[in-house]
């Protein structure tokens, strides 16, 4: 498959009254044609701002892209004006924001909010721009579609409200769709519809989504592939079964320790201690080092380059060095993968 | 052994009157105990009627109809002063969001003693203070924190300002709503271990109200689902897991995202058409296995015992 888009080594700050802050300290990353990337973080990691940075949307003047290119379809993006940039966005890339209630405009009506990329983007007449979103709402699964293009935001339910964002999103074929938290803000059976419809459509459209989320429920259920984030770096980064069948990096760990299963009665879930570093002055060595049960002494010194576990899995963490010393990851986190290797039987997965 | 309940809430309703006309059933006839030392844990969607419950049962609404039982005492109705005071200590209240309860113009100190103040319950002004630092340092924060301002923390560190805040009258009896779904997941583990850890420690009751499946199943004994204003399945955490037999339990159950690639690529989502219901009986809440209860009709109260028996 062809690489669609290639992030390399990019960083990005924000300039405030107290200094630099660091939100994205050089990522690489590259996203394939028709398949599902999730980055997972905690809050501040970086992963909204990295995804900010691609659609050019970092409010200004305040943030800016530091080092680094973006290629989409081998073209530098960063390089291109304001005007490009708007043709790309809607177009080629486009955003499912997570609030459905505040990226929707509440003094227009819904249909015509799906319709104005269609007819700025596409060319397309009043007539065949309605025609064309009362076809994609349906495609969503909004019914009655014909009716409700008449209706404003507010008449939607918190759901349908999300389902017509994603079919602003999708209006005009995008190549790749980014969805940052689109569901976080929705109830778990809506939130399971809403992911079950962006799969469907990404199967008849072949885009790429790039998913940003913190549920790792999700993420096991959309991902083909998943980037952890920690404190504006990518620390692993592999296919969705090497991150959770054979997790390397210690935050990792920590992530998937920290939610409980549902045949679980342990006294205690692994949390991981502490909060994340401040990025005015990001800690020297492993940023992950004090909240790090198995910190090596070069971790506060050294920042751990990426290391490679397998072809398509890769960790930034001192104890993949081959003079690091062996650790097994904590005893509930291996419990929950052997939990896991059990429920299906033909699986051979773990190693 | 009998254990001895804190609370019952019975036939429990909470109307909100929208205009002249409608009026929306937020609570409607509901009853469930809580024993001491449990964690009675609350799901539904949003709109369900899980938080109007526990806002009417710490009486922050008037209560329609029906009653709440706290200690054998009504909540609801008339009361004098003392009564309510002595009412409130015993009961309290966790909010979700950490940084819209807690007054920003106000020091941590002064947030966590604010009920120690009302209640009268230092000595001194030495006192309040060996208090409050004591109660940030059980929920983990440091006692140097005492003289900040709420805006100072991280959201996490909030909510553990407001756990103390909750502990500093020495109450029974609390009710947390939602108090993880705004925190990282991350954070969430630790503030879960905190409130497991203090009910350990002091013997405390918990009313936990959330949407997130796999941690109220993690930290509840019982499990109450709610749909539409009522309850429609009451059982044991895991019973209720092993073997949910109202249709709305199981399309919940089946919406909760597991960290699991493989089973989440073959699992099959139930959805939930309330129309599936015989609509010509009302149905009513019946005890199915022992300790296990479900909304249902006759007919279907006949199948689920059936359907039991065969597991």
């Amino acid at each position: 498959m062809s690489k669609l888009l290639e992030v390399k080594d990019l960083s990005v700050s924000f300039n405030t009254y107290s200094g630099e802050v660091q939100a994205v300290r050089g990522i690489d990353f590259d996203l394939k044609k028709g398949e599902t990337l999730a980055i997972v973080g905690e809050s501040g990691s970086g992963k909204s701002v990295t995804t900010k940075a691609i659609t050019q949307l970092l409010s200004k003047p305040q943030g800016y892209i530091k080092t680094g290119e973006i290629l989409f379809e081998e073209e530098d993006i960063t390089k291109y004006s304001n005007k490009q940039m708007q043709k790309l966005r809607g177009k080629d890339i486009s955003t499912v924001f997570q609030d459905p209630m505040t990226s929707l405009n509440p003094t227009m009506k819904v249909g015509r909010q799906i319709a104005e990329g269609l007819i700025k983007h596409r060319k397309m007449s009043k007539a065949q721009a309605r025609d064309k979103t009362i076809e994609l709402l349906e495609l969503v699964g909004i019914p009655q579609a014909e009716k409700r293009i008449n209706q404003y935001p507010h008449q939607f339910s918190g759901g349908m409200r999300q389902r017509a964002v994603v079919a602003i999103a999708l209006a005009c074929n995008p190549k790749i769709l980014i969805a940052d938290e689109p569901t976080t803000a929705l109830d778990v059976t809506i939130q399971a519809q809403i992911l079950e419809l962006m799969k469907e459509i990404q199967r008849e459209m072949d885009s790429a989504i790039i998913f940003i989320t913190h549920d790792l429920g999700v993420v096991a259920n959309v991902a083909d592939r998943v980037a952890v984030m920690y404190a504006g770096k990518i620390v692993e980064i592999g296919t969705a079964d090497d991150i959770f069948y054979n997790p390397k990096h210690p935050y990792t760990w920590g992530l998937l320790g920290s939610m409980p299963t549902l045949d679980s009665d342990e006294e205690e879930l692994y949390a991981i201690p502490g909060s994340p570093p401040d990025m005015l002055n990001p800690p020297e060595g492993d940023a992950f080092a004090p909240r790090n049960r198995f910190a090596l002494e070069i971790d506060t010194k050294m920042e751990p380059p990426m290391f490679q576990v397998s072809d398509t899995h890769y960790a930034a963490s001192w104890l993949l060095h081959e003079h690091a010393p062996k650790i097994d990851p904590p005893e509930s986190v291996q419990r929950r993968m052997q939990g896991f290797a059990s429920m299906d039987d033909g699986k051979d997965g773990e190693d | 052994m009998e254990q001895e309940k804190v609370l019952e809430v019975k036939n429990l309703q909470k109307h909100f009157k929208l205009g002249r006309k409608n009026i929306v059933k937020a609570v409607d006839d509901i009853s469930f105990d809580i024993n001491k030392g449990e964690t009675f844990g609350l799901v539904g969607e949003s709109g369900c009627g899980k938080s109007t419950t526990g806002r009417t049962i710490i009486r922050l609404h008037d209560a329609t109809g029906g009653q709440v039982v706290f200690n054998n005492e009504n909540v609801h109705g008339k009361k004098s002063k003392k009564d309510l005071l002595k009412l409130n200590r015993k009961m309290q209240m966790i909010f979700q969001d950490p940084s819209s309860s807690l007054n920003p113009k106000m020091t941590v100190m002064d947030i966590v003693a604010e009920g120690i103040d009302i209640h009268k319950l230092a000595e001194s002004e030495a006192d309040r203070k060996a208090r409050v630092e004591e109660l940030l340092e059980t929920v983990g924060l440091n006692r140097e924190h005492a003289t900040r301002f709420p805006h100072e923390f991280s959201g996490g560190q909030r909510q553990r300002i407001g756990i103390a805040r909750a502990l500093a009258v020495e109450p029974e009896f609390i009710i947390a709503d939602e108090p993880i779904s705004a925190l990282d997941v991350s954070i969430q583990a630790q503030v879960v271990n905190l409130l497991r850890g203090l009910q350990r420690d002091y013997g405390l009751t918990f009313l936990f109200i959330a949407h997130d499946l796999s941690m109220v199943k993690y930290i509840s004994d019982r499990i109450g689902v709610m749909y539409f204003g009522n309850m429609v399945e009451l059982a044991e955490s895991d019973e209720l897991y092993r073997n949910p037999l109202h249709p709305y339990t199981k399309s919940l159950m089946s919406a909760i995202p597991l960290p699991d690639p493989d089973y989440e690529r073959n699992r099959t989502r139930v959805a939930y058409d309330p129309a599936e219901h015989d609509t010509s009986e009302e149905p009513e809440f019946r005890e199915v296995k022992k300790d296990h209860w479900v909304r249902c009709t006759t007919e279907e109260f006949e199948q689920y015992k059936r359907q039991l028996e065969n597991k």
